[in-house]
């Protein structure tokens, strides 16, 4: 096969080379200066121009009937019907620039091509006009910017105003997605990205997942202690192994002004009721939901087209999207006419191999079928009971005994 | 220094290799990135190719990546990244960044302002041979064991700091941050050397407002590399030393392969900070000089001055300086203050003001002109098309409440590569039709050039005008395959025509290498002003000499536009010509 294409690209470029040998003997033949303007070729190029700029308007149309019905599909959010008029108003302004601006291009091409009997106008400049091409843009950019920006704040202006909407936290990591829910309180926990294990994908804090990342941070530290001993004095073992002793001791510190800031401060919660999900995110119709977003290891963003509602999430900080849901699942499967339509959630920040498949359904639901659905969801205390039986006899005793 | 009297014995290490001629060092720069780009469209074709038939075995990507990135003919998805990574790279720094302004800043700026050479020839030799350091890395880094880097051509940490998380940001990374660092150092000593020549240089009579308005966009954009590369630079720096020597300044928090890692109290949002600082003047960087040679082009062949000259410089400085306070709008999605959203939504907007004025004035001179379609101004004419349907859509992508719907969509993609990529491309073109008899003495063949036009013309909106409509649809741009959503089903035949455009596209350029390196050597000898030009390029005999002009340096009594003046008997007044008594001068 790589023989065969090697020999297309040998045949390619020898037919080139033919071709231009045949230009340069016809040009020989007509004995013409093929370098020197002549009006009737000059002609024809003007109309290929006309040509193209019908091909580009038809073109155009044509994908904007084809393949229109697919863009920006039915808002199902309150703030995305604003955003969908601020996209119609914005198409008015430009298709108009884009067309005017075109025909005008097309048509001067068109109109003065060369002609060996005369010469062009000298017009260097018209104050008047060049005053009024700037105003026109500017005040047509003020209508945008205007607009836009009351979108804007329309649509980040949810973000404070949600005392009453519903906490999701939205978890990316490579290369899927965990939604954790507040729990009756409607409070996310607190979580730190050292508790991260198999039985605590989120890195949730409770007491028993502090005292086994504290078990986890002995056994290491001992662990740590025994090389030392081992390691040749004063070499780059030996200083590595005591850079580690440290920073386990250093997060053991950690914990402990965590744990006091929580029980003594009361900064921040437990995350005992919180309720972790995989693969689907369920949301009431009609109730504002604030979702705050974290990452695990790089940049993700949470994209949900429908919703007209996209952010990045980062590791090491808290991002927000807040919006209200209008349109359930199942109306969309009607109004679609597609019985397996789902809303989604996808990855669009590139952030490794399966980037192209990070997703995760997103189903709006009546209120009374979502809170069915809640109430059937393990929290994450009892998640964790599940997997560490042994942490909680011992917290138990331990609560008991205080 | 370059003295036009004096005679050097040259080797052949120093006329061809080692040459402080910026002549020479403009073909450099040219044959440089157009090598680069070679490369850079076959991998676009190749990912092309997987996004059009998803997961189909093709010979063709076995036959350029081998077993272990297409096994069987279907593309891997980490070389997948790999490629539009390193597509991105190349086309944006290494053809439209020193392939552009390295060609044409090197060739035009002495020979239009009057000058023997670069202020420095020694500090441009430099600057080539610091590109082409840069370009060998860049290039052997596609062949390190773990694949080139894969992070996006902006390279956002973690996923660039960490190989962990993808086989990219191993050895490929580091060659890549290595690559970049030679590069800026090469655009900081060739832009420090374009702004000294210049100011410096300019022959008797060559006034600021005589300039060529290419001189004018060259001018511009060696202040805005200068301004912003060493921001990349640091940026650069800083995630060299993260992944290198354990410092946090863009990490914290991370929890990768089944491991917490140490690092804390650092933002990835720094690291996109400082790249859009750089990263958005760099539009300009690549499109200021793509106006500025096409505002040559079009005045030349519509034997008509160009309309708005003052207009012509003032939005090119407005451009310039307001690229500068713009570069949030990358980042309306990270979490931005929506206050400082709105800041940025406004500056952002600002600048389609003067980008509008640029396109009336253009549209505006070939009102009444007299039009020559050369193959070049083919090119340009095609520029302002491009620069129109590109520049709208970013007035979407401007506004941040419709931002958050298209961002880092395939819209996105078709902005900036009608805008950026496809404007500036046309305006390289017409660039090397236009001086291709200054550069090479020898002129090119029209025909094929007419053919490479409209092949590469129609074929670069067939690839990329659709893509608006996808990313409308709310498809995510780097996708390996769109064929794991349901949602997006309706468009399998929409990327199969684009990839047949993007094939027909790339097999067009090569009939412009065949005209290039045929014509070099047999195309017919170029006469003295081909094109019947004002300007003071075509005053220098067709022969190059070292020095530029034989004698004494040409005296310059006119601004560079008296195209169909009215009471002469040509249509055209070449600079030296000095005024007639009565006879105004510019655009009065």
């Amino acid at each position: 096969m790589s023989y065969l294409l090697l020999a297309i690209a040998v045949v390619v470029v020898f037919l080139i080379i033919q071709l231009i040998r045949v230009f340069e003997l016809t040009g020989k033949l007509r004995n013409s200066d093929e370098y020197s303007i002549k009006e009737g070729p000059n002609r024809n190029r003007a109309l290929g121009w006309a040509l193209f700029g019908i091909g580009y308007f038809v073109f155009f149309i044509w994908l904007a009937v084809k393949y229109g019905p697919m863009m920006l599909p039915e808002a199902a959010s309150a703030h995305g019907e604003s955003i969908d008029l601020l996209f119609d108003i914005n198409w008015v302004i430009l298709i108009t620039a884009f067309v005017i601006t075109h025909i005008v291009l097309f048509y001067f091409v068109n109109v003065y091509y060369w002609r060996a009997n005369r010469k062009a106008d000298f017009i260097t400049h018209n104050n008047k006009l060049e005053l009024v091409w700037t105003v026109v843009p500017a005040i047509a950019l003020a209508v945008i910017v205007i607009y836009g920006l009351r979108t804007w704040n329309e649509v980040t202006g949810d973000m404070t105003a949600s005392d009453d909407a519903i906490k999701i936290e939205l978890y990316a990591k490579q290369f899927d997605w965990t939604a954790r829910y507040g729990g009756n309180d409607n409070n996310l926990g607190v979580a730190n990205f050292n508790f991260i294990n198999t039985s605590n994908p989120l890195g949730l804090i409770n007491k028993s997942s502090i005292a086994i990342r504290l078990d986890e941070l002995k056994a290491e530290l001992n662990e740590l202690e025994e090389d030392l001993t081992k390691a040749p004095k004063d070499g780059k073992k030996e200083r590595a192994i005591k850079r580690k002793i440290q920073h386990r001791k250093d997060q053991v510190a950690a914990i402990y002004a965590m744990k006091r800031n929580i029980e003594v401060n009361g900064n921040g919660a437990y995350a005992d009721d919180d309720k972790l999900v995989k693969l689907e995110l369920h949301i009431p119709v009609n109730k504002p939901v604030n979702i705050q977003m974290r990452s695990q290891d790089v940049i993700h963003s949470a994209l949900m087209p429908h919703f007209r509602a996209q952010m990045n999430c980062v590791p090491g900080m808290v991002t927000n999207f807040n919006f209200t849901p209008t349109i359930t699942t199942e109306e969309m499967k009607k109004k679609t006419g597609n019985p397996d339509f789902e809303y989604i959630l996808l990855c669009n920040k590139i952030c490794g191999t399966a980037h192209y498949n990070m997703q995760m359904n997103i189903i709006v639901e009546p209120e009374e079928e979502y809170l069915a659905w809640y109430g059937e969801q393990k929290t994450f205390n009892d998640a964790l009971m599940a997997a560490h039986p042994e942490y909680f006899e011992d917290n138990l005793a331990d609560n008991q005994s205080k | 220094m370059a003295s036009g009297t004096a005679v050097h014995q040259e080797n052949f290490f120093t006329k061809y290799l080692f040459s402080q001629d910026h002549k020479m060092i403009a073909k450099q720069f040219l044959l440089t990135g157009m090598f680069m780009a070679t490369i850079g469209m076959i991998m676009s074709v190749l990912f092309r190719i997987q996004l059009a038939w998803p997961g189909e075995g093709f010979a063709v990507l076995n036959f350029f990546l081998g077993d272990k990135w297409a096994p069987g003919g279907v593309l891997d998805p980490n070389m997948y990244l790999a490629l539009g990574t390193i597509h991105g790279t190349i086309m944006v720094f290494f053809l439209l960044t020193a392939g552009l302004s390295g060609t044409f800043a090197n060739l035009l700026i002495p020979l239009q302002i009057g000058a023997r050479d670069m202020a420095s020839g020694f500090m441009n030799m430099l600057s080539y041979w610091f590109f082409f350091i840069s370009s060998v890395i860049m290039v052997a880094s596609l062949f390190v064991e773990s694949g080139p880097a894969s992070a996006g051509w902006t390279v956002y940490p973690p996923l660039s700091a960490l190989p962990q998380a993808i086989p990219g940001s191993g050895m490929g990374m580091t060659l890549w941050l290595v690559s970049m660092v030679f590069f800026i150092a090469s655009s900081l000593i060739g832009g420090l050397n374009y702004i000294v020549t210049v100011i410096n240089l300019r022959t008797k009579g060559m006034t600021m407002t005589r300039l060529p308005l290419t001189i004018w966009a060259l001018f511009v954009t060696a202040i805005l590399g200068l301004l912003s590369f060493p921001v990349l630079f640091s940026a650069a720096l800083l995630l060299l030393f993260d992944r290198s020597f354990g410092t946090s300044f863009y990490l914290s928090d991370i929890y990768v392969a089944g491991e917490a890692l140490e690092y804390s109290g650092g933002s990835p949002i720094l690291y996109e900070h400082l790249f859009w600082f750089l990263g958005h003047p760099e539009v300009y960087i690549i499109l200021l000089p793509a106006l500025g040679l096409t505002s040559e082009i079009i005045s030349n062949n519509s034997r008509k001055p160009i309309f708005g000259y003052r207009a012509m410089v003032g939005s090119i400085l407005a451009i310039g300086f307001l690229s500068f306070i713009v570069w949030g709008h990358h980042m309306f999605v990270t979490g931005m203050d929506p206050f400082l959203g709105s800041v940025f939504t406004f500056t952002t907007l600002l600048i389609a003001i003067p980008s509008a004025v640029k396109v009336f004035n253009y549209i505006t001179t070939l009102w009444k002109a007299n039009i020559r379609f050369t193959p070049a101004m083919m090119f340009s004419i095609g520029m302002v098309s491009t620069f129109i349907s590109g520049g709208l859509t970013g007035i979407i992508l401007a506004d941040a409440a419709l931002d958050i719907t298209v961002h880092d969509t395939y819209f996105v993609v078709a902005h900036f590569h009608i805008v950026m990529g496809f404007s500036a491309v046309n305006a390289m073109f017409a660039g090397v039709y236009h001086w291709y008899p200054k550069m090479f003495g020898r002129m090119m063949n029209l025909r094929l050039g007419y053919i490479h036009f409209w092949l590469t013309f129609i074929a670069g909106y067939g690839v990329f005008f659709p893509m608006h409509f996808l990313g409308l649809a709310g498809v995510p741009r780097r996708y390996y395959t769109n064929s794991e959503f349901p949602l997006f089903d309706g468009f399998v035949d929409m990327n199969v025509m684009m990839t047949v455009f993007a094939i027909v596209g790339s097999i067009a350029q090569f009939i412009f290498f065949f005209n290039f390196f045929y014509s070099m050597k047999r195309g017919p000898k170029a006469p003295q002003n081909p094109w019947k030009s004002n300007t003071l390029e075509w005053t220098t005999p067709v022969e190059h000499i070292h020095g530029n002009w034989p004698g004494a340096l040409p005296e310059v009594h006119r601004w560079a536009y008296d195209y169909s003046k009215p009471g002469k008997e040509d249509d055209y007044v070449a600079q030296t010509v000095p005024l007639e008594d009565g006879e105004t001068d510019g655009e009065h």
